[in-house]
């Protein structure tokens, strides 16, 4: 049996100017010098990111009341090539310490010179990992069974 | 819990809705939809087409045939945030690694030999 619910992984890419030692490092390190500022997980606005520098390596934000909230923790660091992150929130927005979906970034240098950066967001299912609580609320009269008839009622209504 | 007015508006439709209904029995194929429908393949094309805009089913191939699934609410617009969200996070990034170098990140460079 294959699962039923599995969305394909982000991809993203980037070409930079920069060789990859650099790339790795304004990824890692200056983390915070780049990462947009209103994507913030926690209740109070972002004042700093951080990516810890090794492998188990903490990957939080900080609030500006300095209050910290974790998005997870490095599984692979191998500088300047890749890095490979856990992702530990969500769909629900909340960090899960048991939810991992990965993020692995890599860092190819260019015959030209420059850096391509690739970047692969996977594991999304395990955000629908409650499959089962899903399917039971696709069915459930508070899900889609519910949802179909109100919408029908709401129709019949309009017509 | 607020549902999308657009995935409501998707399932308007009945054909539509039962479309909907039979992919999230179970996934299956164009074909294998149309087979149990008393309309034609290019229109019920035309219905998944509806549903996967609204983030309801969501297309895999699976060798020569597309398989639908659904797409429980949630999840495909989270992969539609996290898409959005690096890319702008990776605009960023780009800017950040191409400004000179004589900027923050700089602690090894001495360590450079």
């Amino acid at each position: 049996m294959t699962t039923t619910i599995s969305p394909s992984p982000v991809r993203r890419s980037v070409t930079v100017k920069a060789a990859p030692q650099r790339a790795f490092k304004v990824f890692t390190a200056g983390f915070s010098s780049w990462w947009p500022k209103g994507h913030s997980i926690g209740s109070v606005p972002q004042k700093t990111a951080t990516i810890e520098p090794r492998v188990g390596g903490r990957w939080y934000e900080t609030g500006e009341d300095g209050s910290e909230c974790p998005w997870g923790d490095v599984i692979a660091w191998e500088p300047p090539q890749r890095i490979l992150l856990a992702w530990r929130i969500g769909a629900d927005w909340k960090y899960d310490p048991k939810l991992l979906t990965e993020v692995e970034v890599h860092f190819v240098p260019l015959a030209e010179g420059g850096t391509r950066v690739e970047l692969e967001h996977r594991l999304l299912e395990n955000m629908g990992d409650k499959a089962d609580e899903t399917a039971a609320m696709l069915g459930s009269e508070g899900g889609w069974g519910g949802i179909l008839v109100g919408f029908g009622a709401a129709a019949d209504a309009a017509a | 819990m607020a549902y999308d007015y657009s995935q409501i508006a998707a399932l308007a439709d009945p054909t539509r809705r039962t479309i909907f209904e039979r992919v999230a029995q179970r996934p299956c194929s164009v074909a294998e939809i149309t087979r149990t429908l008393p309309v034609s393949q290019s229109a019920v094309s035309q219905h998944l087409k509806v549903l996967k805009e609204a983030l309801l089913v969501r297309m895999e191939p699976q060798g020569a045939r597309n398989i639908y699934h659904i797409d429980p609410a949630g999840l495909g617009r989270m992969r539609a945030w996290l898409d959005r969200l690096w890319a702008e996070a990776l605009d960023e990034f780009r800017l950040a690694a191409d400004r000179p170098e004589d900027d923050s990140i700089k602690e090894d460079r001495e360590n450079e030999t």
